[in-house]
């Protein structure tokens, strides 16, 4: 195999008294690459993480992080990762400077290239105008991007980003999404769990869909988006006309069978080359004197493959956000 | 950056020992001034070791003290103060399990346990800084005494060191209260420790009157209760012990006393809190 792996999970189970946080997950992610776990709130994205960087026993199971395992070999692990949680794990009543030295000198950085590392950070992430200000003053976005930069203070090989852009506003996820691609570009691995699809699909070059404690699906965003199938043409059909005269239509140009809702009045079916093939579509329709009050070609989002697979259980406000 | 390559080849395994105890003590340190830099930012912190105290003294001299009659009719000032030395020490003990507690509680112990430094530096690093502050309480303690009458009788030499088993014994008990942060889960609760337990204990000894008057079982708990050790070897040092009729070991070798009561829980406490560290954090 020519491909090295930097995190790799066999078979990992967590219970919380009858709760299973973790379920048999298994996880592959090759070294310099983004991976993305995308799942609902409680699939598990967080126990893994939190299993991963050495924070938590797993029950049963293995993984391996840098080439060496979590429980026998954690402190090589610590040595080569970076964790930034889902809560800002800063000293509050210290500057933002004074973190980042501290997380520096615990490196084993001698005080002088911590304090020289720590005004590079400060600088990257638009920090140095407030480094001398205590955290507690900082504005959500400015911790999460504090607790960003001292999970990076010992060029970590390896980075773990639970949730990094939620609560933030779009400037600060923009600044976010950057040094992570940044990261990646300079050889560095993330796994970054996310709710969000889109940043998923921007940022991940491969997406692991969690739910309930396992892997349910792995792939590029373009692979899980083939899943679902490819165009498909949409109509919704006036009032005044016939249903079933537009489903016939779709039966017969359509490349599947014709999904037809009679509350909303919508006939839907596969169609590959959708574009090419409406003029047909259309003509047939109009000799059948179907009625129209839309038509569209809807490509698979990632938001349909969510929905699939965990069979809409997140909050879809949430996850569209 | 240069973490594309995989595996890295880079320290061993196994680390030395001695490396890692260096480390260990450097980690600490850094946490140490962590901690002392807090309090720079946040002075209330010291209450314990500056307001406290002097409320203390002053109670005890001008409101207990007035109906306290000691045998010879020696200075309550100076039996006092003394005492008050070891209250103030041990006094670090409930102050570093509510530190320590809420250190625990907050997401800065993630942090903090994904780097790789000894386990036990979180500890370390909180009970030397509580160390340190306590130079402060014994400073407070010693212009307050001076302020109400109290003498350094013996000279510097023996001044010092009393300010050297205080400083001992004070970080025994820090280690103690690092145990009592470890099993409790909030400050609050390690707030309430203090009260109900750290309290009492420090109150049945003789740091505030002599033994002679409790009853025998009470007595004999007073007299074996390493505050009566501190307490009296302050005493001896300083000056303004009382005659006692007791014939307990640690109130006739009182210095000897505090430093294997010390060393003692130091060797109890301190293994213990780093058990109950790890087995806390790995849940």
């Amino acid at each position: 195999m020519s491909k090295t792996l930097a995190i790799e999970a066999a078979g990992l189970a967590k219970a919380y008294g009858s709760t299973r946080a973790l379920d048999g997950l298994d996880l592959q992610v090759e070294a310099g690459a983004i991976l993305g776990m995308l799942g609902p709130n409680g699939a598990g994205k967080t126990t893994t993480v939190r299993v991963l960087s050495t924070l938590l026993r797993p029950d049963r199971g293995t993984a391996r992080v840098a080439g060496y395992d979590v429980i026998t070999e954690a402190a090589q692990v610590r040595e080569r990762i970076g964790l930034t949680g889902q809560y800002s794990a800063l000293d509050e009543s210290l500057t933002g400077r004074a973190n980042l030295v501290m997380v520096g000198q615990l490196c084993r950085l001698p005080r002088k290239q911590a304090r020289r590392r720590a005004a590079e950070l400060l600088d990257r992430f638009d920090l140095a105008g407030a480094a001398d200000r205590g955290v507690k003053t900082y504005s959500g976005g400015m911790r999460r991007r504090l607790d960003l930069a001292a999970s990076l203070v010992a060029r970590p090989a390896i980075l773990f980003l639970d949730e990094p852009t939620t609560g933030l506003d779009l400037p600060s996820r923009l600044v976010t999404w950057d040094a992570v691609r940044a990261l990646a570009a300079s050889g560095t691995t993330v796994l970054l769990t996310t709710q969000h699809l889109d940043e998923a699909d921007q940022l991940a070059d491969r997406i692991a869909v969690v739910d309930r404690g396992r892997v349910i699906a792995e792939g590029t965003s373009a692979e899980l988006k083939a899943k679902m199938g490819g165009e498909r043409v949409a109509l919704t059909v006036a009032p005044q006309s016939d249903l079933a005269a537009a489903r016939d239509v779709l039966a017969r140009r359509g490349d599947g069978p014709p999904h037809v809702d009679p509350g909303p009045r919508t006939v839907e079916a596969p169609v590959t080359g959708g574009a090419r093939r409406m003029p047909d579509i259309v003509r047939d329709l109009d000799a059948a004197g179907v009625l129209l009050d839309d038509l569209a070609i809807r490509h698979p989002s990632l938001d349909d493959v969510f929905l699939t697979l965990t069979g809409g259980a997140t909050d879809h406000e949430e996850a569209a956000a | 950056m240069t973490a594309a390559s995989l595996p890295i080849t880079g320290r061993p395994g196994a680390e030395p020992a001695l490396s890692r105890a260096w480390w260990a003590l450097k980690n600490s340190l850094v946490l140490a001034r962590r901690s002392i830099a807090r309090i720079a930012r946040e002075p209330e912190q010291l209450i314990d070791v500056t307001i406290q105290p002097v409320i203390f003294v002053l109670l005890f001299t001008y409101v207990f003290g007035s109906a306290i009659h000691l045998a010879g009719g020696a200075s309550y000032h100076q039996f006092l103060i003394s005492g008050m030395f070891g209250m103030t020490m041990a006094g670090t003990a409930p102050g570093t399990a509510v530190g320590l507690t809420t250190d625990m509680s907050s997401g800065l112990i993630d942090r903090f346990r994904s780097l790789p430094i000894a386990r036990s530096a979180v500890l370390a690093g909180r009970t030397m800084s509580d160390l340190a502050t306590q130079v402060l309480g014994i400073a407070v303690l010693s212009a307050t005494g001076l302020a109400i009458g109290w003498r350094m009788q013996n000279g510097i030499g023996d001044a010092l060191a009393a300010f050297g088993l205080s400083l001992l014994f004070a970080f025994s008990m820090t280690w103690a209260g690092a145990c009592a942060g470890m099993l409790l889960r909030s400050p609050e609760a390690a707030q309430a420790m203090g009260f109900v337990l750290f309290l009492p204990l420090a109150f049945v000894s003789n740091a505030f009157v002599p033994t002679q008057g409790m009853p025998a079982w009470l007595r004999d708990f007073a007299n074996w209760n390493p505050m009566s050790a501190i307490a009296a070897a302050c005493r001896n040092l300083f000056g303004g012990s009382v005659p006692t009729d007791t014939t307990a070991w640690p109130m006739l070798h009182p210095e000897l006393a505090v430093v294997l009561w010390s060393v003692g829980l130091i060797a109890v406490f301190a293994p213990t809190a780093v058990y109950l560290y790890r087995r806390k954090v790995l849940r």
